[in-house]
């Protein structure tokens, strides 16, 4: 992800936290969030004035996005608030067909007269990039919808919260880290709206209201004495939801050792603060990893970024061809491979599907930016790759005849590209819980949360920290480790796992700001999965003294 | 997007002033077209163009801030963010850190501007992609690059009499050239202000022969190796130490900088004597902004000296906390070396490692700046002076700190582009004894 395209907020913590400039709009007071949109009819009436003129200018295909991006991040640390920034951003982008090849252009200008020259610029564009073309777009057909409406399942619009009771709990959960031995505490909530019209010369209007918030934090112990600091990484996830997310629910709490809190559909960010300051205590002293094989039980929350590194990114189409190749990379997951039928990807019990329909999720649309119905499908069966991602005008290259519904752009200025969907690993079928994975390992780390991640750029070889380590010795966690990561190759990795939880320990992990492409986009993906086991994976050790 | 003159500038900026009714104000106008073309497989696969203009007001009254942004210049609109910005401050909580803006400064005439730069046609972009391909193909090889432009203008002006002005421009372009099956792979990124400098044939040169002579790599164990490190290697690495001089992460014991008893490095010989790293706006090959964001003066600052940690950066706040000078964290930097080629550290090499490019860099232990990464795009073992065989690509765990207490030798400084935070820098090739490579990766 290109930092110089990011906005940094100060003081968020260590390595501060980069925002995507494109996603910042203008800025504006938080009741212009609330305010209505274009009504319906008219959304359609701009829409057709783009595919009119598109179609009349030579375009074969037309689609217009006419979208409404709404955020809202606040910031916080110890006892102050560092920022409250409300943002919109509105345009509409017109991509197009003509000459067989694909145009694009955007424009803040959503007037009749504005859309009418983005479609002319798209076909122009269109038309002057026909002589670079090789072979004439091909679209997978989709079915016109006509006009439908989708939303995320929301209880509390978070917009509608006023700011100082945001505020005040990101306030509460530093106090409670403090109040429990943190040095520093930086908390953040990030809130996103985003209002998207779609409509194509297929014959669909597709009006689509979405939600997503994020609550994270990062505590940190210093100690004088020795000059070490150590910090912990809140537990919660970004999901696709309202603010009832930050309503804490008991049945949500799931078990975790040593007194730890894991959270599913709802998350409390105060009880998680304070338990983090106790943990980035303990770390300071913790005993430093001994490097060699280990078994390894990861959580979901650790384990997301994991399928999402190791499966979701090299099961793209684009990337597998090499459109990605001179910045994120190709990828060893060939077509010959999946067209083999026989490539272990993973062990038996390992069953990774690709959806964008579950409720919560970051990924969850109705339809995708393309006006594809969203759906699930499966990418690797009982441990066979079987598929993989794609769009509209690359599915053919598998030879299948329907896009996988997982098109996306990052803002309406933006041209929209295949991006990961939502990827998960299913729970496993026997009914073993989070103690059945512990109880048989000799010699094992139990693995809570993210951490550094770095994975080549075929997605072979890859190294993984997380945010708590505990060891397990003879089927028992007998304490906090330091300085763990672990070194795994993809397959290798996955054929490596014996045992996955069943579902009563299924959730979401997410990733808000997932980078793609150049110039860079980002998009929001979940990754669902249970607690599972691995035997025998390389932990090296990462303490050094400078 | 018109570039709009220091005194059409100024003008806007006095009208703007002109509206507000706060304490204090402060308004920062930017403009820019940023053009970029992306091709794979031989063939474009997309191009674009984003022009955009802003201008951010920020109001105070009494430490409660307030800032509103807008892309539309006419006095209705000017006059709309500044009572907006105002609104805002006035809900604003109040920031115990806010510092009053400040007064009038003096800034030298920055270099970032070349005309030639902000004039690329489309037709222009277009060719520089061809010429990389013909290149590419001409050696039955498969070429995908990205190639990006910007112009732009940004200026400040407050209620305090504070006004600056600049102009700047940049291309950047890299290629990853492969061989057909998939076997091999190079890289080369260029960076300039001055596009008459590109030159992509030659590039796209450069990362073709790295892809065909990598094509046939063997294993070897990892361990800790002698490199020679490519500028563009080695760029990920040392921008990790600027970035993380920083003086409140260091003062707050939570830096690599802050060391037992609660102090920090500052003033500590750190890195080998011949590490000498500054930052200067108006060197001739790599000039940068003469302000910084909030008006501050870049000047030229030593940041190590002989291996020494010489200054830290502060935020205005922390500066006027610790009772120092406010320096502000540099725009580049340059790293000093010697007068060798990377030719010549190959040939003086006995056993080694050249390393074109590395990649996916991420933090593993912030107290130690322990970075992990891989190595890419072409990596090749040195034995008696001389590259004897492409190798398979390594995992990394490595802090630069202890790596510039390892220098074995430094060569000529060349100006090269940051895959990760497409940053322009002025780097020698650099040989490292002892770098710490983890495991093999079978990624091509």
């Amino acid at each position: 992800m290109k930092r110089r395209d990011f906005i940094q907020l100060t003081g968020l913590g260590l390595g501060g936290m980069f925002l995507p400039a494109q996603l910042m709009g203008k800025s504006v007071s938080e009741q212009v969030l609330l305010e209505p949109f274009l009504d319906v009819p008219a959304k359609k009436n701009l829409a057709d004035v783009a595919l009119s003129t598109a179609k009349s200018s030579g375009a074969t295909y037309a689609d217009i996005r006419i979208g409404r991006y709404l955020n809202q991040f606040i910031s916080t640390r110890e006892n102050k608030v560092q920022g409250i920034e409300s943002s919109e951003s509105y345009g509409c982008g017109v991509r197009v067909i003509a000459n067989g090849t694909w145009g694009f252009a955007a424009t803040n200008e959503v007037t009749t007269e504005g859309i009418k020259k983005a479609a002319q610029r798209a076909v122009a564009i269109a038309k002057a990039n026909a002589k670079f073309q090789k072979e004439p777009v091909k679209l997978a057909p989709v079915q016109g919808y006509g006009e439908v409406s989708w939303k995320t399942t929301i209880q509390r619009n978070a917009f509608e919260i006023p700011v100082s009771e945001k505020v005040d709990l990101l306030l509460n959960a530093n106090a409670a880290a403090l109040q429990n031995g943190a040095s520093f505490v930086n908390s953040n909530l990030f809130m996103i709206n985003e209002q998207k019209y779609f409509a194509s010369t297929e014959g669909s209007y597709i009006d689509q209201d979405i939600h997503r918030i994020w609550p994270t934090f990062t505590v940190s112990v210093t100690d004088k004495a020795s000059g070490k600091f150590k910090s912990r990484q809140a537990l919660s996830a970004p999901m696709g939801m309202g603010y009832e997310y930050m309503i804490p629910k008991t049945e949500d709490k799931q078990w975790a050792p040593q007194g730890m809190v894991l959270y599913r559909n709802s998350y409390d960010i105060v009880e998680d603060a304070a338990t983090a300051a106790k943990q980035a205590k303990e770390m300071i002293t913790a005993k430093s990893v001994e490097p060699g094989k280990y078994d390894l039980v990861l959580e979901p929350n650790h384990l997301g970024l994991t399928i999402h590194e190791s499966v979701g990114h090299p099961l793209e189409l684009d990337r597998i061809l090499g459109y990605e190749a001179n910045y994120a990379g190709t990828s060893f997951a060939t077509l010959d491979k999946l067209k083999s039928g026989n490539f272990n990807y993973g062990s038996k019990i390992v069953n990774i599907f690709a959806d964008k329909t579950q409720p919560g999720s970051l990924g969850a649309v109705g339809y995708d930016d393309e006006g594809v119905k969203s759906r699930r499908w499966d990418l690797i069966k009982d441990g066979i790759f079987v598929n993989v991602q794609a769009i509209r005008d690359q599915v053919h290259i598998l030879g299948q005849n329907e896009s996988h519904g997982c098109c996306y752009a990052q803002s309406w200025s933006d041209v929209q590209f295949q991006r990961m969907p939502n990827v998960s690993l299913a729970p496993g079928k026997d009914p073993y819980s989070v103690q059945d994975m512990i109880k048989d390992v000799e010699k094992g780390i139990y693995i809570a949360g993210r951490g550094s991640y770095s994975i080549d750029q075929q997605r072979y070889n890859f190294q993984f920290g997380g945010t708590v380590f505990y060891e397990i010795k003879n089927g028992q966690i007998t304490g906090m480790l330091n300085d763990v990561a672990y070194q795994s190759n993809t397959q290798e990795f996955w054929n490596s796992c014996v045992k996955i939880c069943d579902e009563r320990d299924y959730r979401l992990f997410g990733s808000f700001f997932d980078g793609k492409g150049q110039p860079s986009q980002v998009s929001a993906v979940s990754h669902g999965s249970s607690t599972a086991r691995f035997n025998g994976v390389n932990v090296i050790n990462t303490g050094r003294t400078i | 997007m018109p570039i709009f003159s220091k005194e059409e500038a100024q003008a806007l900026l006095k009208k703007v002033l002109s509206y507000s009714k706060a304490d204090e104000c402060e308004v920062n106008l930017s403009a820019s077209d940023n053009s970029n073309i992306r091709y794979a497989r031989n063939a474009v696969s997309t191009s674009g163009k984003v022009s955009q203009k802003s201008l951010a007001v920020s109001s105070a009254f009494g430490k409660k801030l307030g800032v509103a942004t807008i892309n539309e210049f006419d006095d209705a609109s000017l006059e709309k963010v500044v009572r907006r910005s105002e609104e805002l401050a006035r809900l604003a909580p109040e920031n115990p850190e806010f510092v009053s803006f400040l007064g009038p400064q003096q800034y030298a005439e920055a270099k970032t501007f070349i005309p030639a730069t902000a004039a690329i046609t489309p037709q222009q972009r277009a060719e520089f992609v061809a010429q990389s391909i013909n290149v590419a193909k001409a050696q039955k090889a498969v070429a995908a690059g990205f190639l990006e432009d910007n112009a732009g203008f940004s200026a400040m002006m407050n209620s305090k009499g504070l006004f600056a002005y600049g102009t700047s421009s940049n291309v950047n372009f890299s290629v990853t050239v492969r061989t057909e099956d998939g076997k091999g792979s190079g890289y080369a990124t260029r960076g300039y202000n001055d596009v008459t400098k590109l030159d992509t044939k030659a590039a796209t040169q450069i990362a073709t022969d790295k892809g065909v002579k990598s094509a046939t790599a063997k294993a070897i164990e990892p361990g800790k190796y002698t490199v020679i490190l490519e500028p563009a290697a080695s760029a990920v690495l040392l921008e990790r130490i600027l970035f993380g001089l920083d003086a409140r992460q260091a003062d707050e014991g939570r830096s690599f900088l802050s060391k037992p008893g609660g102090q920090t490095r500052l003033g500590e010989k750190l890195m080998d004597e011949r590490v000498n790293i500054y930052s200067d706006p108006s060197h001739p090959e790599l000039p940068t902004s003469t302000w910084s964001g909030d008006g501050r003066p870049q000047e030229k600052i030593s940041w190590i000296e002989k291996g020494v940690i010489k200054n830290l950066s502060y935020s205005r706040y922390w500066a006027q906390k610790k009772g120092v000078k406010a320096v502000p964290g540099p725009d580049a930097f340059v790293m000093e070396g010697g007068s060798a080629s990377l030719e010549d550290l190959i040939r003086s090499t006995k056993k080694g490692i050249l390393v074109t490019r590395l990649w996916y860099i991420r933090d593993v232990d912030p107290q130690t700046l322990l970075l992990t990464g891989l190595t890419r795009d072409g990596t090749f073992y040195i034995e008696n002076g001389k590259i004897q065989f492409p190798i398979k690509n390594f995992r990394f765990n490595e802090s630069p700190v202890i790596m510039l207490n390892n220098v074995e030798e430094l060569g000529k400084p060349e100006r090269t582009v940051s895959v990760e935070s497409n940053q322009n820098y002025l780097i020698p090739p650099m040989k490292i004894r002892d770098f710490t490579f983890t495991s093999l990766s079978d990624a091509v």
